[in-house]
Order: structure tokens, then C-alpha cells, then sequence
């Protein structure tokens, strides 16, 4: 099933949750909702559920206006961050919960039931728990219990809310792969709200970056990775070097010095925030006596060799942006060519390097 | 002799003879009935406290106190334990033994004598009519109220949960006297509710409402914080899966309070049954109609049938302890399937 929100606001007093929100979630993906706490990710995955109302805007399921559908009509399938298991039911009470509560003309009988539960229990690799009480199993059992549980009514759509928020990194990579796996099995429309972006872009179709209840960006997780939208998504998305200067001839004056950059459509002297990723600078050795003014000078405050690449943190020499810390990702070759060491003073250039006019906004 | 008795009872005890406290329990009352029958009962209390005082001190040594680094000095105990001691006998066993010592002094023929006296009966009989209702009422409201405070946000929540509280704040004779001033002869409604010929105050009806003001919030002050601490995740999950919302109500919200549920209802019950004030404002004291026992012990005991009214009250008295009985076994119950529920908490 197609899901589309239209123009979407919701306030919760004086905090715009969602300010005119406008999506469309394409039939059998399974997308990604990717923000900061408080981004308004989840108050809109539960007014597509209908658990919460909107102020204005309508949802349309496979095109028909929701906005007067009960919830319980609504046939979507609802995981919690914190499960929200039946404590007093055991494991098989609670994924047969949903076939007992429909109409008596349309309830299956007992031994179909039964039969309907068990394949359920088997598609989450846990038919061995079905007598257990939800207090009695782990984390990442219950997470897949909630998720049987929710599949039991035959959703046309699934909606996750933090799904593994809740558990430790080791069961959260387990579940992500099996997540992705059930609905390549199942393809089934589905939404997940994280804010997590490891999980968003390894698991989903789609991802869409949220933040201050505004989209920030609709994307495949290759294309939001590596053509950032804006800012915001630029410093969310893995680690970032942010520089604020203004656009000075062949580059952008930070501080007292310039970073080159090959000029684009930006406009002599305007203000720029600058982002350039970690693998994106490369270093250069100072005492050889590079022209003045190409690079930010910096010292090296520490060194991290261990794993495929070297991680090199350093300080800004610069007087007018004391502040300023840098990271820089090198490959072990080049790190092993430079022979670094901690407290040697070096220039920074960027080998690609992105320019956003500055508004003030998001970073 | 009887010290020396303690002594060595409590001297056995600690010799680690026994250890389970059933058993511990079970010595204790043993003594405490053997002092009871042989010995007056100052000196019973006398032997209570000593021995008590052994049973404080030497059980349940936690890890903490068992340690001599972690403990206080031996007459800080001492003091502490028997000072605790003497104001449990003081002001609630002693008063509670007079109870039955006064209503069997005339021997238990009498005292079953007062229980076959058709006034008794109703009095008894009205208690407990009053009470059920008055539960019942309760536990409608109650969860009604805690559902609504609990589950949802609107305005005036916290006026709803201050207004609760009322009955807890406002004197029981004032409540009682609001009734009359409602639904009294020369109240509000009172020319149109005897134009119908209905009569509230000075009968059931009237005793029903007084009880049932006096005890309302019992169950919705069990119920709110417990409802509040389980959030409505679960409530939400079962509307989500197609659930109405009796249904998830019955099966989902319903099985997660029932404890608290009981509680409630078992303090509720205790209260009303108690229940003097307001019940007498409103009662008018029609003996054999509308007396409940609390009310019936004091028109005996003015009346000067002693032992009529203790033996009324000693009933009083020993629905008061089932009471106690069922609130502990309820309240182990309850703390059982909570840490069924966390076990790692």
C-alpha cells in the first residue's frame, strides 16, 4: 500500500512538531525516517498510524483520505520502541491478540489460530518461546515478538518507532540484517523512524532527513550519503570538518587564511559554512615552506593508528578561529609517507570541499 | 517466672533451633496464648515486649545491620526496639484485646446471645449491604476516574485529581451534614424527593451516599499511580491490532491493575465499613433500619449494654483483621507477579 501525507502541521503548545510536511511513501519500500530527538520523526510516524491527530493536512492510504479512519481501521502494523508486549499474556496470547479481536464473522477458528501463530513464531525464529512471558525473554526477543505480533493482522502497512533504540549495539546490527531480510521476504510497505543513521542508510529503500519538523532530504542512502542536500544533513551524516568563512577569489577565507576551492555559483564575499569530510583533507607538511595563505595551518593534538585507515586530530593555529578542531582520515600509506607525530605543526587542504551559503540555520 | 520463661524461649529461639519465620510467628503466639490464659494481662504485655524485643533484634539480620562495622551501639538498638515496642502495645494491641476481653466477661453465652438480637442483625446486615454498594460504586468511579487521569491529557486534570482527594480533607460529619443540606426534609430537593415519596436522608439510600463520598477515593488513588507508571504503549498496541475499546480495556488494561484493583477495593471495604461520621449524620439512628454496627456499638454502649456493644464491636474488630489478612496475601500476590514482571528489577 501507497502511503502519502500531505501538508502535515502539529503542534504540541508553543512546539511545532511538524510544519507542513509533505511525503510520499512509495508502495512495498521499506523507508527510512532519519533525524535528531525532537526532529518530529515519530509524532509523524503516529499520525500516519492515527494514534495521533493532526492539526492540519491529510494522510491518504493508497489514495483515500485517513484522516477519518479509526486506528483500529486503519490495518497498519505498530512497533514500539519499548515493545509494548502484554505483560500478563504469554508470547503466544500476545501474537494471537490481534486475529482474536477481529469481528466474530471474520475470526478464524482456534486450531487456524493456532496454525496462523506458530508460522508467525517461526518467521521470527522463536516457536521454542511461544508459552514464555514477555518478562521472561531478552530484549531483542521481544522486539521480534512485537514485530510478529504486528504482521498477525496482516498489516498493509508496518510501522517501526525506534525499533532497536532499545537494545545493545551487538542485537541492534543482528535485527537491522534481519529486518531488512524479512521484508525482502515479505514486501510489505513499510516505515521505520531512527535516529540512528547507520541503521537508516544500511536498511532502507529510502532515508528521509528530518529535522526541526521540517524534510531536510528524500533520498537513497548512497545518494543522501554522498550528495548532502544541506547543511543539516551534512554535519548529521558521519563525521564532518565545518568551516565558516566568506568566498575570497579562488577559495574561502576562514579566519586569516584561505581554503582552496574550486568557486561555484556562490557569490564573491558571501558568508559560507564549508563542510569537507575527514577523508576529504589531506595533509601537507608546513616546514617545507608551502605558499602563503593555501591551507589552514594546524597542530597535530593526536594520532590513531589502529584499523584500515589513520585518524589524525588537530588544533587550529589560526589566532582569528581558536576554536577550530579538525579531523582528518588518511590511508595508512600516506600517513606512513608524512611520519607524523603529535605536536608538529602542518597545512590543511580540502580535496573536495562543499560550500552552502550561510543562513544560520541547522548547524 | 514468666520473664524466665521469655528468656528462655526467646534463648532457645536464638540458639538457631529455628530459623524459618513461620515458625518464629507460631512461637510467638504460642507464648503469647499460654501468658494470655495463666497470667493477667498487664503482665502478658509485660512478657510480650521482652520477648518481641528477642525477636526484633536477633531475626532478618541483612547483610548490613548483620555486620558489627555497620551497626548501631547495642543499647541504641535496645532503646529503639522496645520504645517501638511499647507504642505498638499501648495503642494497638492492648486496646485491641480489651475489645474481646470486655465482650466475653460475661462469658461466650452471652456474648453470643448479643448476635441473635434482631437489631444486631440488622445492624450487621445494613453494614454490609451498605459496604458492597458502596465497593461497587467505588470501583466503577474509581477506575473511571484513574482511567481518565491516567490515560489521557485535558484541561482540568489537576483540579480532577485535587477533587478527588476531597473526602480525604473535608471532616466526615461535614459530608454527612451536605446531605442532609442536599437532600434533606428542608434541603434542595427535598420537597420534590417527598412529593415522590422518595426518601434519602434517614435510610439507605442516604447511608449508601455518605459511605460511598467517605471512601471514594481509595481505589482511584491505588489505581492513578500504577495506571501512570504503565504509560498507554499497551492500550495503544491493542487499538492498533483492531481492539475496541472494551475490549481493551478487559483484556488489556483490566489484568495489568487487578492488584492494585483489589487493594483498593479492600481498603474501600475497610473504610466503609468503619465508617461513623457522615453515616450518622445521615442515618438518624432508626434502630433496626437504619443503624449500621459502628453506629448500633454506640447507641449499646450509652445504653449501658456493655456487653452487647463489645461483642458487636469485637465483630467489627475481627472483619477489621480479615481485612489485614486479605490486604497481606493481596499485597504478596501483587509484589509477585511485579517481579514476574521485572525480574531484573
Amino acid at each position: 500500500m501507497s502511503i502519502q501525507v500531505r501538508h502535515i502541521n502539529k503542534q504540541f503548545g508553543s512546539f511545532t512538531a511538524l510544519d507542513d510536511v509533505s511525503l510520499d511513501f512509495p508502495s512495498g519500500q521499506l523507508v527510512a525516517l532519519l533525524g535528531p530527538s525532537g526532529c518530529g520523526k515519530t509524532t509523524l510516524l503516529r499520525i500516519i498510524a492515527g494514534l495521533e491527530r493532526a492539526d492540519s493536512g491529510q494522510v491518504l492510504l493508497d489514495g483515500d483520505d485517513a484522516s477519518n479512519t479509526h486506528v483500529r481501521e486503519r490495518q497498519v502494523g505498530f512497533v514500539f520502541q519499548h515493545y509494548a508486549l502484554f505483560r500478563h499474556m504469554t508470547v503466544f496470547d500476545n501474537v494471537a491478540f490481534g486475529i482474536r479481536m477481529k469481528p466474530r464473522r471474520e475470526r478464524p477458528n482456534k486450531a487456524q489460530i493456532r496454525e496462523k501463530v506458530q508460522k508467525l513464531l517461526k518467521l521470527v525464529q522463536l516457536e521454542w518461546l511461544a508459552d514464555r512471558f514477555p518478562a521472561q525473554l531478552s530484549g531483542g526477543q521481544r522486539q521480534r515478538i512485537a514485530l510478529a505480533r504486528a504482521l498477525a493482522v496482516e498489516p498493509r502497512v508496518l510501522l517501526l518507532d525506534e525499533p532497536f533504540g532499545a537494545l545493545d549495539a551487538k542485537v541492534r546490527k543482528e535485527l537491522r540484517r534481519w529486518l531488512r531480510k524479512l521484508h525482502d521476504e515479505l514486501h510489505i510497505t513499510s516505515i521505520f523512524v531512527t535516529h540512528d543513521q547507520e541503521e537508516a542508510l544500511e536498511v532502507a529503500d529510502q532515508v528521509v532527513l528530518m529535522n526541526r519538523g521540517h524534510i531536510e532530504q528524500i533520498g537513497a542512502p548512497e545518494e543522501v550519503w554522498h550528495r548532502p542536500a544541506t547543511p543539516f544533513v551534512y554535519s548529521f551524516l558521519g563525521s564532518v570538518n565545518l568551516f565558516h568563512g566568506c568566498v575570497a577569489g579562488a577559495g574561502v577565507q576562514v579566519g586569516n587564511e584561505i581554503l582552496p576551492h574550486q568557486r561555484g555559483e556562490v557569490a564573491e564575499g558571501a558568508q559560507v559554512v564549508a563542510f569537507a569530510r575527514p577523508h576529504e583533507l589531506d595533509i601537507v607538511p608546513d616546514a617545507t615552506g608551502t605558499a602563503e595563505g593555501t591551507g589552514l595551518s594546524a597542530r597535530v593534538t593526536r594520532i590513531a593508528a589502529y584499523g584500515i585507515t589513520t585518524r589524525v586530530e588537530l588544533d587550529s593555529l589560526d589566532e582569528a578561529t581558536p576554536e577550530q578542531h579538525f579531523e582528518v582520515e588518511l590511508t595508512r600509506e600516506r600517513a606512513a609517507e608524512l611520519g607524523l607525530a603529535e605536536g608538529q605543526t602542518v597545512r590543511l587542504t580540502p580535496s573536495n570541499l562543499r560550500v552552502f551559503v550561510d543562513e544560520g540555520a541547522g548547524i | 517466672m514468666m520473664l524466665v520463661t521469655a528468656f528462655v524461649l526467646a534463648a532457645l529461639y536464638q540458639g538457631n533451633a529455628i530459623t524459618q519465620m513461620k515458625w518464629r510467628v507460631l512461637i510467638v503466639a504460642l507464648g503469647f496464648a499460654a501468658y494470655f490464659a495463666l497470667t493477667s494481662l498487664s503482665a502478658t504485655f509485660f512478657a510480650f515486649i521482652v520477648f518481641a524485643a528477642f525477636i526484633v533484634s536477633s531475626g532478618h539480620a541483612t547483610p548490613f545491620e548483620g555486620r558489627a562495622a555497620t551497626r548501631e551501639k547495642g543499647w541504641v538498638k535496645w532503646t529503639l526496639i522496645i520504645t517501638a515496642l511499647i507504642f505498638f502495645e499501648f495503642f494497638v494491641l492492648m486496646p485491641l484485646f480489651a475489645v474481646f476481653i470486655e465482650a466475653l466477661r460475661k462469658g461466650w453465652g452471652t456474648y453470643f446471645e448479643a448476635f441473635t438480637l434482631p437489631d444486631t442483625r440488622a445492624a450487621i446486615g445494613l453494614t454490609f449491604l451498605a459496604a458492597a454498594i458502596a465497593v461497587t460504586l467505588n470501583l466503577v468511579f474509581g477506575i473511571a476516574a484513574a482511567w481518565a487521569i491516567a490515560k489521557f491529557e485535558f484541561r482540568g486534570k489537576h483540579f480532577l485529581t485535587t477533587l478527588i482527594d476531597l473526602p480525604f480533607s473535608v471532616s466526615p460529619v461535614i459530608a454527612g451534614l451536605v446531605f442532609v443540606l442536599v437532600f434533606g426534609a428542608h434541603g434542595w430537593f427535598g420537597p420534590w424527593l417527598e412529593e415522590h415519596d422518595i426518601k434519602i436522608v434517614f435510610a439507605l439510600p442516604g447511608i449508601i451516599l455518605a459511605t460511598v463520598f467517605v471512601t471514594f477515593p481509595f481505589v482511584a488513588r491505588e489505581l492513578i499511580p500504577l495506571m501512570q507508571a504503565q504509560g498507554k504503549e499497551e492500550e495503544e498496541a491493542a487499538v492498533v491490532l483492531g481492539a475496541n475499546g472494551w475490549k481493551t480495556f478487559w483484556y488489556v488494561t483490566l489484568p495489568n491493575i487487578k492488584w492494585a484493583l483489589l487493594y483498593g477495593a479492600i481498603l474501600c471495604n475497610a473504610r466503609a465499613m468503619g465508617e461513623f461520621g457522615a453515616v450518622s449524620v445521615v442515618s438518624g439512628h432508626i434502630r433496626g433500619e437504619t443503624n449500621t454496627m459502628s453506629l448500633y456499638v454506640e447507641i449499646l454502649y450509652n445504653d449501658y449494654q456493655f456487653a452487647t456493644a463489645f461483642a458487636v464491636a469485637s465483630l467489627l474488630a475481627v472483619l477489621a483483621l480479615v481485612t489485614l489478612v486479605i490486604k497481606t496475601t493481596v499485597e504478596y500476590f501483587a509484589d509477585r507477579s511485579r517481579t514476574q514482571d521485572n525480574p531484573e528489577s
